[in-house]
């Protein structure tokens, strides 16, 4: 299934020399096209089978390279780095090193699922995105990203009530990425907000916050899906 | 098709509250009946998934469960697109796989909920309104035309993508197009507003990661702005809490932390309706959007 790569020639590979001279000839700096061999002997191959344990990465095998994921992706037009159709080439041939040569981008998949949408193979790429990076993650191959610290955050709030109140899920964020809450665009947003709000829509958001919207009837339900998810995450990495 | 559940879901409860205040305005003014859904909980938003899908179903099937198990209704109505895409995507997870119905249905009894039994269709507000009353409907309730305002329209990716859980979508005239949604178009053009030619519909504003990488989100929110003010908008319609609340925060992020200032306004579609309706801003929450668009809207004689 060999597709031919994006530039197999890293920076680091062209051979360069301050000072060199060659058979009386100056070459010093960069030499055009020296560069040292590169060989790929890191395969492994289970690696498939380990993305396809994660939520999200069950399709990855299904890929066949058309390239219309990266070719739509909300990401890839900021930064030409973030390319799913790569990470899931190399996820495939098991080319670990590769990907987590990108562990600080991978993350930064904003789930707009216009990958989703087009693929022709229903690999499902969103899915394959956070399935990387939890793989990263659990692996210590990156920190906590911003995204799962929120994830968590969130999913804590619902265990609990079953709801989730904004002011508080985005504070506990802030909290747990060690953030100020007076940054300056939120003081200037917070000051637009209370220009106009009505003193009522006012004290229900400040209700809100201190007691926390509830789903009356939520009793077991939050115990009973984490006793799920745990179970199914022992199952599927043991 | 009669009533519906109405289902909120927590963004109208909190930031989006002006968008839940106009859409039971609006709704009460066109006569429309809809009733709470009971004790709800949250669809899972776009974060829960990532934690693991199966909570992301159960939570929103739950949700459908209450309204046919508790109140004998077969269809949900949510104004926010996250509610909306999660209960759509639970209802096609558990029609097209028997061991995901199992285990929602599974879960529902260890947890003493209601089981959900693939008897209940959500739809989207603008799906309703369409469904209900469509152009023409609209059309004979107008009393205050919007005065030509020039609109582009957003509707955000969760509304459209992946197409695959709206089968109702692209089925030929009179549906709506996952590819080039114009619901809202339909909506806002016949109480009299021009609607611009607008190419990012269903671009993405980041909103997952409106928090966790900020400066992504203030880059795409700025792509959508920028890209409505060249095609010659003064507001920009919502039906979105995520993506109204996205735009206003990055709209001012754009503003205080890279000195980009943009002009357009940006209204929920409900309350650009509202006004056509001939319904007071404040009854429509114009005053709690962060975007001021209220002396915008006096100069081109709206309200």
């Amino acid at each position: 299934m060999a597709i031919h790569e994006k530039s197999l020639i890293e920076p680091e590979r062209i051979l360069s020399e301050e000072k060199l001279v060659v058979d009386g000839v100056d070459v010093s700096g960069s030499w055009n096209t020296m560069i040292t061999p590169r060989y790929l002997r890191d395969y492994d191959d289970d690696f498939e089978a380990v993305i396809q344990k994660y939520a999200g990465g069950e399709n990855v095998h299904r890929c066949w390279q058309c390239g219309s994921c990266t070719n739509s992706c909300t990401m890839y037009a900021q930064n030409v780095q973030f390319n799913p159709r790569y990470w899931i080439y190399l996820t495939r041939l098991g080319l670990k090193d590769e990907i987590i040569k990108d562990k600080d981008i991978i993350w930064q998949c904003v789930s707009c699922n216009k990958c989703t949408n087009i693929c022709p193979k229903d690999v499902r790429p969103e899915g394959v995105m956070k399935a990387l990076a939890h793989w990263m993650e659990e692996q210590s191959i990156t920190e906590k990203t911003p995204s799962t610290h929120f994830d968590e955050t969130f999913w804590e709030e619902i265990y609990h009530t079953g709801r989730i109140e904004d002011a508080s899920v985005m504070m506990g964020f802030f909290k747990k990425t060690n953030q100020p809450l007076m940054q300056d665009w939120l003081v200037v947003f917070g000051k637009r907000m209370m220009k106009y709000l009505p003193i009522a829509q006012m004290a229900k958001m400040g209700l809100n916050f201190i007691a926390k919207p509830r789903t009356k009837s939520w009793g077991k339900t939050g115990e009973v899906l984490k006793a799920y998810v745990q179970e199914q995450k022992e199952a599927a990495h043991g | 098709m009669g009533k519906v559940a109405y289902y909120p879901g927590c963004a109208l409860e909190g930031s989006g509250g002006p968008y839940d205040k106009s859409t039971r305005a609006l709704v009460k003014a066109l006569g429309l009946e809809m009733e709470n859904l009971k004790d709800y909980n949250c669809c899972g938003a776009m974060e829960v998934k990532n934690i693991h899908p199966m909570l992301q179903t159960y939570l929103s099937a739950r949700n459908m469960a209450i309204a046919s198990e508790q109140m004998g209704l077969d269809a949900v109505m949510a104004p926010c697109n996250g509610c909306y895409h999660n209960l759509k995507k639970a209802e096609y997870e558990t029609a097209t796989s028997e061991k995901a119905m199992e285990t929602v249905q599974d879960l529902a009894r260890k947890a003493d909920d209601p089981v959900y039994k693939g008897d209940v269709r959500t739809l989207h507000l603008l799906e309703w309104l369409m469904e209900e009353l469509g152009t023409e409907g609209i059309k004979q309730r107008i009393s205050k035309s919007l005065n030509g305002i020039k609109i582009a329209n957003y509707y955000g990716c969760m509304y459209v993508r992946p197409r695959q859980i709206f089968p109702e979508k692209d089925q030929g005239p009179g549906s709506e197009s996952s590819y080039k949604p114009h619901f809202m178009d339909d909506l806002l053009g016949a109480a009299g507003a021009v609607n611009v030619d607008f190419p990012l519909k269903t671009a993405c504003c980041g909103g997952a990661h409106t928090l966790s990488d900020s400066d992504t989100s203030t880059q795409l929110v700025l792509n959508i702005i920028q890209a409505a003010e060249d095609a010659g908008a003064e507001v920009i319609a919502t039906e979105c809490p995520t993506c109204h609340s996205g735009l206003e925060m990055h709209q001012i992020r754009a503003e205080t932390e890279f000195g980009i200032k943009t002009n357009v306004k940006v209204l929920y579609f409900t309350q650009l309706l509202g006004l056509a309706l001939g319904l007071s801003p404040r009854k429509l929450g114009i005053h709690e959007n962060i975007s001021d668009s209220v002396g915008y809207l006096k100069e081109k004689g709206v309200i």
